[in-house]
């Protein structure tokens, strides 16, 4: 669907579905999204929590659990990976593809020194490679995301490391074996801002220095703006909007977007409240008819209802919604109060 | 930690006087006459012979002054002279002890391979039949008691299939190695009787398997609860985002974060067993600690309840040293703080 890079895509994933068996029902998490990362390109995937981003990377990982019924396509480098065995798959992942995780002290194994897990998975694809050279490739790796005095660090545990030394650390086991992808599903968000920055930081400069494509998960989008090339916005379980990151914030072109831009607070405004999209994202297995979105939607009508927008070009954008091309029209302030909404949707 | 574990190393004798004296006052308060157990039932009625007996084994003396008699020659290491066999309490127990820790190892290993294995498999396999059946395995090994469960396997097994030799160490047509260790299957080996060394396994694997069984039960349903737990740990999914097999995903990354609480039960269930196989030792004639410690009792033989008491509290005092060393290499944060 965006075409723009196809050509040169690394990771294209096009109409994937994640469904889970609970209870004896099918509940869908992912419901048909497209994305493609071409090399050096970070892209920026942001949901709220439980919008499916996480789930959908995983995924494509083969990563979720057995239960999971995972359908449409995933191809890395034009290899498909959807149902690709689980052999095959595990030599890929932390050597093609790496991923770093939320939380950074729960993601390394605390009865592990730090060293022996970058060893591990050095070794794991690479086994011809001694321990000490390993144990060698470890202490550079550190050095290479700005972990100071590595060689020291490299024979400590993780409960000895700061949170941002952490997820660097993580981040060193990811790019262990020189992959071509790194899926950093919400990296930042268990650290403080500085730290963020820093990690940030540490990213694109491994993208910059080891032409890495990147996928971003996150739900903030202080944390896009500066740090992504395009963004796919993702809403219970759909892509409603994607476009390049500048188009993105000059120009949304769907009423979520707009709204997830307008709850970032602003140092030249003055407001007493910040703004925040009113109600909370459908459950699964409660999604209303038509578009996802619509109850929450200040711009919701009739047609939203019953019919659910497929993404189309709006702009510099895509976007999932039926009013993409005329949102200026219906000022934010001017749209339909409670009463009318109600009366919109019967 | 390794000044805790010196302090508990020096606080080790002074815990060991204490059961001793604990033990010393308890089992002298109990009705009963440990005579009947020295002299015969006839010569009971002859105060002379009571009188003399009573002086030879100091039953004479006031209890205080018994106590420091007996502590007076504990300094010396002599743990007295039991009443029953006649023999130094030391010998009996240097005879009783090795027996019994060859079965209760041979049990320990047993239990915790098995315990652990199903352990791992029940978590993985959450809610499948191999589950269940791992469940239900450890559940009946863990209720069913060893009498039952001994003799049922001794019938079933030694005496209709013929597959397992019946009670006792070793065959009597077999000659019995040369006394190094104590423990048969060893001595055997040592001396390097291979035809021997099979036989003494053929007889300890009976029992083992079914002192073993017991604790089989409750390590695997640790094992279980604690993988359950770990497997759902953000690390468990980063050892499968570096492409880690599901094996080491298991063994190397989760296991290891479950061996604190399996480590604890490991070393109490050894402690325990030390003095606590009596069934298993009765059903399978085998000569250990258990047996040795009901006779004592039942004869109120004061010297040897002290020993078998004091061979107890040692190996308890010894196995939670050991199990708090253990943890150190299991979890860093314990070595490290």
């Amino acid at each position: 669907m965006i075409l723009k890079h196809q050509d040169k895509s690394l990771l294209s994933v096009r109409n994937l579905t994640v469904g889970f068996h609970v209870g004896g029902v099918t509940l869908d998490a992912v419901r048909g999204i497209d994305l493609d990362v071409a090399r050096g390109e970070v892209l920026g995937v942001v949901g709220e929590s439980g919008s499916g981003k996480s789930v959908a990377m995983l995924a494509c990982l083969g990563l979720v659990p057995r239960t999971a019924r995972v359908a449409g396509s995933v191809r890395f480098q034009g290899q498909e990976l959807v149902g690709m065995p689980q052999s095959d798959m595990r030599k890929l992942r932390g050597s093609r593809i790496g991923m770093i995780f939320q939380d950074p002290l729960s993601s390394l194994n605390p009865v592990l020194t730090i060293g022996a897990q970058i060893v591990e998975a050095i070794r794991l694809h690479q086994p011809g490679i001694s321990r000490k050279q390993a144990s060698d490739r470890a202490v550079e790796l550190l050095d290479l995301v700005a972990v100071p005095e590595p060689d020291r660090r490299v024979t400590q545990y993780p409960h000895e490391f700061s949170g941002g030394m952490r997820q660097r650390a993580m981040i060193a086991m990811a790019v262990a074996n020189d992959p071509d992808l790194l899926i950093a599903d919400e990296p930042t968000t268990a650290l403080d801002v500085t730290v963020q920055a820093q990690v940030l930081d540490v990213l694109k400069s491994l993208r910059d220095r080891l032409g890495l494509g990147i996928v971003l998960i996150t739900h903030d989008l202080g944390v896009v703006a500066g740090n992504v090339d395009r963004v796919a916005v993702i809403y219970s379980g759909r892509v409603v909007e994607a476009a390049e990151v500048g188009a993105l914030f000059r120009d949304p072109r769907h009423p979520y977007t707009r709204g997830l831009l307008s709850s970032i607070p602003k140092l030249d405004e003055k407001r007493e409240r910040l703004f925040s999209i009113e109600g909370t994202p459908p459950p699964l297995g409660r999604r209303p008819p038509g578009c996802a979105y619509h109850p929450r939607c200040t711009y919701a009508r009739g047609v939203c209802a019953t019919d659910d927008p497929a993404l189309r070009v709006a702009g510099e954008s895509l976007s999932a919604c039926h009013f993409a091309d005329c949102l200026e029209e219906i000022p934010v302030h001017q749209a339909l109060a409670g009463a009318e909404i109600a009366e919109v949707r019967q | 930690m390794s000044g805790y574990l010196i302090r508990r190393l020096i606080a080790m004798p002074f815990l060991i006087l204490g059961i001793i004296t604990i033990t010393f006052f308890l089992s002298r308060v109990t009705k009963g006459d440990p005579l009947t157990a020295i002299i015969s039932e006839q010569q009971m009625s002859n105060p002379e012979v009571v009188a003399a007996a009573k002086q030879r084994w100091g039953l004479d003396l006031s209890l205080p002054e018994q106590y420091l008699v007996y502590m007076g020659k504990l300094l010396t290491g002599d743990l007295g002279t039991s009443f029953t066999t006649k023999r130094p309490v030391l010998q009996d127990l240097l005879e009783r002890l090795p027996a019994t820790l060859e079965l209760v190892i041979a049990a320990m290993v047993i239990g915790t391979v098995l315990g652990i294995a199903l352990g791992v498999l029940a978590a993985y396999y959450r809610n499948s039949w191999i589950d269940h059946g791992s469940r239900l395995f450890a559940l009946v090994g863990s209720s069913l008691p060893v009498f039952w469960s001994g003799l049922s396997l001794l019938f079933i097994l030694s005496v209709q299939l013929g597959w397992l030799p019946g009670p006792g160490r070793l065959d009597a047509r077999l000659q019995p190695p040369p006394m190094i260790t104590g423990m048969i299957s060893l001595d055997t080996l040592l001396a390097g009787d291979l035809t021997a060394f099979v036989d003494a396994l053929h007889h300890l694997i009976l029992p083992a398997f079914v002192l073993g069984w017991t604790v089989t039960g409750t390590i695997s349903r640790l094992v279980r609860a604690n993988m359950l737990e770990v497997l759902n740990q953000e690390y468990v999914l980063t050892a499968r985002a570096k492409g880690a097999g599901e094996l080491r995903v298991l063994l190397h990354h989760a296991l290891r974060n479950t061996l604190i609480p399996t480590l604890t039960v490991i070393g109490h269930s050894f402690a325990y067993l030390i003095t606590g196989a009596v069934l298993t030792e009765t059903i399978f004639a085998w000569p250990g600690m258990g047996s040795y410690a009901v006779e004592a009792a039942r004869a109120l033989d004061y010297p040897a309840i002290i020993g078998v008491t004091v061979v107890g509290g040692v190996t308890f005092l010894v196995t939670n040293l050991l199990t708090d060393i253990a943890y150190m290499f299991a979890n860093p944060r314990i070595r490290l703080s």
